[in-house]
């Protein structure tokens, strides 16, 4: 048999009915739901007399819209129209019969913070969710991966997508990283290299020693941009690390079941020799802290850097750079660490864990932010935000002036009541600088969550390791 | 679903590179839980101030790209999210082909599902076709899917690939959701197998 690669053997293990032409039928282990992109979904079923063919597969919860302040359960805290997408998710969840974390569960989160947490997302599984940063679940071997809301309907009432496969990819992070370098920063400099369209078209096994060495916290923040890339999926082959984080989760086997689960996880690799369509490989000592200067997230640099001028690109990119630095507000030949901040958001699915957030308490404890400064700190889910408590992180982050919040998607994609102003200036562990993103003329500059703690703290871009 | 067959009319020339999903449709509009009406914001903060009056400046406010039904943009269009409102917003304000150098993998699947043709094509043709489209009102384009042929205001002939599946559905506007359930034999199969082979999923 010839090699294959660790893409290869899922959708291998996947295809319920092949075409003559190579358009499949691929099988969906977890149908992840939210409140934005399903309610048309459920409603097309509803119009052609459907039922969800799979509801113990098929797992909601609500967190794009809800709002992430203290006493939420007062729904006047939503706008109307939130109100009613949350409330439509409620009905649909009860009426088709899915799993369902309610917004006052202590489960409640980010759907991608949240399927991990409860073991819904296990090795060699398919997963896919109307969101693009489905990619997050690549991190446990899982192919991930965004869809649209005709294809949500579809796997509701097929378990499965049409689908055509992509080709293979792989990103290589040699050696070991420096300190102060982290998970965002890798992913952010891949993305810096090969643009946010050099993964189009192909599925990501990210692997190297400083994937390996990567909790599964990092792991997820890796793969979680895989599609600011482009690539459909981001991949990393299962190991100790990844049983250890699975073992014992709600929905995670048991007993026998684990044995065999894990036996058949161990098969999960790519085989010696299998080929690969395209290869990047980065020196992992080679990383230095990231951020991005301008909307779009392929505008990386490291933050030792300058503003670059449109004169450095080339084709259609010097337009773009022009556009970008005129509504970025920003003079090339600037000090990356002279930009000016007002606000700092950490949280969103690719640096809303716990480790995320233990990073941060690193730097500012027994510290105050920036006087003047709105910081606020979302967690993924309610389960993070208790073991934060619990740590002690929570008094840490109120004590150096930081809002605490509740669990959502909050200011990562501003569609709740958390938004920047016209202008104002964000350091933001997200993953998209977008135009608009955080809000209207609002400003995103992405970096990991101890790059955007010591901003807190500065009220400029800084680089790390100067306060380490 | 609308088929698609043949369209000819105008095209927009839009060549600013990595328009994403939320420059399409901003998140503000995504709270509505139908799949209609979204055209009056497609492109909103770029194609109107704050106040609601529109940004002159913007293509599709120009008097000749008013009625525009195709679109002719820079590199890697619709990236970002998965939003199938942006090929909402977009169908229905009218513009039923997109042509760029490449399109974001979510976003392209999305277009077939709702009745839009995206085109890939090489910079020189897509070039080539910028240059058509920025002549204005008068230079309309025919896209013909069942020859897999663009033909431009010159009468220059740009063939294009697109997958046969996905051409047969938007020929005949098929609902693939009816289709995959033609199949539901081999689902049935297959689920009894794996979950024999892998309990636990």
């Amino acid at each position: 048999m010839s090699p294959k690669t660790l893409y290869d053997k899922i959708w291998d293990a996947h295809v319920a009915h092949e075409a003559d032409d190579g358009t499949c039928l691929l099988y969906i282990d977890r149908h992840l739901v939210h409140e934005v992109t399903s309610p048309q979904a459920f409603e097309g079923l509803r119009m052609n007399g459907r039922s969800v063919r799979a509801p113990e597969k098929t797992i909601a919860v609500p967190d794009h819209n809800v709002p992430t302040t203290m006493g939420r359960e007062d729904v006047t805290q939503m706008t109307e129209d939130s109100r009613i997408q949350v409330a439509a998710l409620d009905t649909n969840a009860k009426e088709f019969g899915i799993h369902y974390y309610p917004m006052n569960d202590v489960r409640q989160g980010i759907v991608h913070i949240v399927g991990p947490e409860q073991g819904w997302t296990l090795p060699g599984m398919t997963v896919v969710c109307g969101d693009s940063h489905t990619a997050t679940h690549g991190a446990f071997g899982a192919l991930a991966h965004g869809i649209g809301t005709s294809e949500v309907e579809h796997v509701l009432a097929t378990q499965t997508l049409i689908q055509k496969k992509s080709k293979n990819m792989k990103v290589e992070i040699t050696g070991k990283l420096k300190p102060g370098v982290t998970a965002k920063d890798i992913t952010l400099a891949v993305i810096g290299e090969t643009g946010t369209a050099g993964g189009t078209g192909y599925v990501i096994e990210y692997c190297g020693e400083a994937i390996r060495d990567l909790s599964m916290e990092g792991r997820m923040t890796v793969c979680n941009m895989a599609i600011e890339g482009g690539a459909r999926a981001g991949l990393i082959a299962p190991d100790e690390t990844t049983y250890a984080y699975c073992k014992g989760r709600a929905h995670a086997p048991k007993g026998g079941a684990w044995e065999q689960a894990v036996e058949y996880w161990k098969t999960l690799f790519t085989d010696e020799g299998a080929h690969f369509d395209k290869v990047v490989t980065l020196k992992g000592e080679d990383i230095q802290p990231v951020v991005t200067w301008g909307t779009s997230p392929e505008d990386v640099l490291p933050i030792t850097g300058v503003v670059p001028s449109p004169e450095d690109f080339e084709g259609g990119k010097v337009e773009a750079a022009r556009r970008s630095l005129d509504y970025m507000g920003l003079t090339p030949g600037q000090k990356l660490t002279d930009i000016e901040i007002d606000t700092v958001f950490i949280g969103s699915c690719t640096n809303g864990r716990i480790e995320d957030f233990r990073a941060v308490a690193e730097v500012v404890k027994g510290k105050k932010i920036k006087d003047g400064m709105r910081a606020m700190i979302v967690p993924g889910s309610g389960l993070v935000r208790a073991q934060a408590e619990e740590e002690g992180l929570a008094d840490i982050f109120r004590e150096a002036g930081f809002e605490w919040r509740l669990a959502g998607c909050s200011m990562c994609l501003a569609m709740n009541p958390d938004q920047l102003s016209e202008g104002e200036r964000c350091a933001a562990t997200s993953n998209r600088n977008f135009e608009g993103r955080q809000g209207y003329k609002g400003r995103t500059h992405l970096v990991s969550p101890a790059m955007a703690a010591a901003a807190a703290l500065t009220g400029k871009l800084t680089d790390i390791r100067e306060l380490m | 679903m609308e088929k698609f067959e043949k369209l000819q009319g105008i095209a927009a020339p839009m060549p600013l590179v990595n328009i994403d999903t939320d420059m399409i449709i901003p998140k503000v509009f995504l709270k509505s839980i139908k799949r209609t009406g979204f055209g009056a914001n497609l492109f909103d903060e770029m194609r109107f101030n704050r106040d609601g009056t529109e940004i002159p400046d913007f293509v599709l406010n120009k008097p000749q790209y008013r009625d525009a039904e195709i679109l002719v943009a820079g590199d890697n269009f619709g990236c970002g999210s998965s939003r199938e409102h942006a090929p909402w917003a977009i169908a229905d304000f009218g513009i039923k082909c997109v042509v760029s150098t490449s399109f974001a993998d979510i976003f392209f699947n999305n277009c077939f599902k709702n009745g839009i043709l995206p085109v890939v094509l090489p910079q020189e043709q897509v070039d080539l076709l910028m240059k058509d489209a920025e002549k204005g009102a008068n230079a309309r384009m025919t896209v013909d899917l069942e020859a897999q042929e663009i033909t431009t205001s010159d009468g220059d002939v740009i063939p294009f690939e697109v997958d046969a599946f996905k051409k047969h559905c938007l020929l005949n506007g098929l609902d693939d959701i009816g289709l995959t359930m033609e199949k539901a034999d081999a689902i049935d199969t297959f689920e009894a197998q794996a979950s024999a082979a892998r309990p636990w999923a």
